[in-house]
């Protein structure tokens, strides 16, 4: 008997039964949803955070005051170096691989422009800045050289504080306030997107340096020339762990820190820091999936139940077969057969629901899902190896059965 | 048409019921020639079921031999006793056997689904078979679209349709009311005319009488075997 009369025995008998296949097969069907909708929210999280380390830079070094193992037993009093924008400067000059070394000083405050207000973060950077965080701009010039040496009362505007600000309109040549500063926007910055941990990276402004630290933060006045931090490029992703080596080395001989001692400022690779919460993302995402698939496992026992009770209802036609010349592996092929249509259009219900499902995360949570054409494989092959499993079970029981016994019950 | 197509040989076999043993049949011979109209009569619990599943190849016997055909179907295993019940003998039971949810065609396709013919001629054949019992005109009908009578003709036209050289028959009218087993027992004695052998268990003395032959079992035992003079029409 081909498979085909299988399958055709198989459709005759679920659609004889219309409910009842159709709960039996929910099981699987969340299941397969459920497993679905987990992996391809996982692709999305992946895609989201590759977009994120590329605009990030996957050749970035962030290098800040203090030991990363402060509040370990290595920390000691005066554990703090200054850094200043002379280190940003040494560090440019002194290690050819390095593309740009921008020094930057944090802060936030309200900046007025006539009737609007708005409360963002103020970087004051030097010229390397837009280099090393890789800004473009969108409207108007960047701040000149000449400008920075100034320290000039001059600004650019991160995408949304120029929306918030200025909406449509031109930004470029208006002036704004800052803690009472008048300011002069020279031009205005295309947009990143929202950064990781949801903050979003365009609600800030640039100033020159030191017009950041005379006029408008001033609060490091007694340490003159310090700075918050340096970011620091390269231009190759493989020289990362020489230069991290170098930058070390330049720091601690401008520092004086001997070699036995804690070194008093971080470098940290934020590539690396990026994939450790990829990594962090993954883990809990391979855990839902996990979970999900529990419910595959409790689809497949729903399966078995159902095609248990079906052979016992029809085990006269199971006898009937039999006299007319079903063979007992012809009988165990059949039941399986079924179990594994029955799962099978589970499984294609499943991906179904699973589109929709993304759908509605996507529009509602704005969520990215990634469906990826594996995915779907893996489930159909997956669900119809539940069905062979779980459906042998009954199947035995069938053509096992004895053909007078058989044609015998009710 | 002397020869004989059924040939038992001291068939015994016991079932257990319990603890204990139940004899259904003590060493029991007979011969069925090709062509014979035999009916197998006795109360319940005599043997003659056990006689029917045993020559119709659903049972093995515990001792004794099976010729049929001129084959000892005493030492087959399951699967080659499946292929001599699909190709030599097509079974007609009391309660019809229909499949629920298919048509008349399709019941009567089953035995040639497993015999591995083609769907065009099964079909084929499956409508030349109902032509047969009469039911040309019903090919397409569910079983519950059916009268009873219209069901055991779709179950015999099932039984004709591997051409088998033997009909067993379980309580052919069992389930039907007299006029209609009427019907259905001129049905078999045409077939049985056409040459197929044909045995029927029955409990009714005027449905036994279409037969040639009148086998009655008593206590797992032929008791008695007579050949009735039959007036021809």
């Amino acid at each position: 008997m081909s498979v085909f009369e299988l399958f055709r025995i198989a459709f005759t008998s679920i659609s004889g039964n219309i409910l009842r296949s159709i709960l039996t097969m929910l099981g699987v069907t969340i299941g397969v949803a459920a497993v679905i909708t987990m992996v391809s929210v996982a692709s999305g999280a992946r895609q989201e955070i590759d977009e994120q380390m590329k605009s990030l830079g996957s050749t970035l070094f962030m290098v800040y005051s203090g030991s990363r193992s402060f509040r370990g037993v290595s920390s000691a009093s005066g554990n703090w170096a200054v850094l200043t924008d002379q280190d940003a400067h040494a560090l440019r000059e002194e290690i050819p691989e390095i593309v740009a070394a921008a020094a930057n000083l944090r802060g936030s405050a309200q900046i007025v422009s006539g009737n609007q207000n708005w409360n963002c973060s103020i970087y004051a950077v030097d010229q390397d800045y837009l280099v090393a965080r890789n800004w473009q701009i969108r409207d108007g010039n960047e701040i000149s050289p000449t400008e920075f040496n100034r320290g000039s009362k001059v600004v650019l505007l991160g995408n949304t504080v120029r929306e918030a600000l200025f909406g449509e309109g031109n930004a470029v040549g208006q002036t704004i306030r800052v803690n009472n500063v008048p300011l002069e926007v020279v031009g205005t910055l295309e947009k990143k997107g929202v950064s990781g941990g949801g903050r979003d990276i365009d609600d800030m402004i640039l100033i020159p340096l030191k017009a950041g630290r005379e006029r408008i933060l001033g609060r490091r006045g007694s340490s003159g020339n310090a700075v918050d931090g340096i970011w620091v490029t390269v231009e190759h992703e493989w020289q990362m762990p020489d230069v991290e080596e170098l930058i070390k080395d330049v720091l601690s001989t401008r520092h004086r820190i001997g070699p036995n001692q804690n070194e008093p400022f971080t470098v940290r690779n934020m590539s690396e820091m990026v994939e450790s919460s990829l990594e962090s993302r993954n883990t809990l995402n391979y855990l839902l999936s996990a979970v999900a698939s529990i419910s595959l496992v409790v689809g497949g026992i729903g399966i078995m139940n159902i095609m248990l009770v079906t052979v016992t209802e029809r085990t006269r036609e199971i006898g009937l077969r039999m006299a007319v010349g079903a063979t007992g592996s012809i009988i165990l092929r059949q039941f399986l057969v079924e179990a594994v249509v029955l799962c099978g259009l589970g499984g294609v219900a499943g991906i179904l629901i699973s589109f929709i499902a993304g759908w509605v995360i996507a529009t509602t949570t704005g969520f990215p899902m990634v469906f990826e054409w594996y995915v779907f494989v893996v489930s159909v092959v997956f669900s119809a190896g539940i069905g062979v499993f779980f459906g042998f079970y009954p199947a035995q029981q069938a053509a096992a059965k004895d053909p007078i016994e058989a044609l015998r019950s009710e | 048409m002397t020869d004989s197509f059924v040939e038992v040989n001291k068939l015994s076999k016991s079932y257990d019921i319990g603890t204990e043993k139940v004899r259904a049949l003590s060493s029991v011979s007979t011969v069925i020639r090709r062509g014979d109209f035999v009916s197998v009569m006795g109360p319940s619990g005599s043997g003659k079921s056990t006689f029917m599943n045993l020559i119709g190849c659903l049972d093995t016997p515990d001792e004794g031999e099976i010729w049929l055909d001129g084959q000892n179907v005493a030492e087959l295993d399951r699967d080659e006793l499946a292929q001599i019940r699909n190709t030599k003998i097509g079974f007609v039971f009391q309660q019809f056997n229909l499949l629920g949810r298919t048509t008349a065609v399709e019941n009567v396709c089953l035995p040639l689904l497993y015999a591995g013919t083609g769907r065009r001629e099964r079909v084929e054949r499956a409508k030349e078979s109902l032509d047969r019992v009469g039911l040309s005109d019903r090919l397409h009908h569910h079983p519950t679209q059916l009268s009873g009578g219209q069901q055991q003709r779709v179950a015999i036209a099932r039984a004709l349709v591997n051409q088998p050289t033997m009909l067993l028959a379980d309580e052919p009218t069992g389930a039907l009311d007299s006029h209609t087993g009427v019907e259905i027992m001129d049905l078999f004695s045409e077939l049985n005319k056409a040459g197929i052998t044909v045995v029927l268990v029955t409990h009714e003395q005027t449905v036994a009488e279409y037969a040639r032959r009148i086998i009655h079992f008593l206590d797992g035992e032929i008791v008695s075997d007579e050949s009735m003079i039959k007036e021809v029409a």
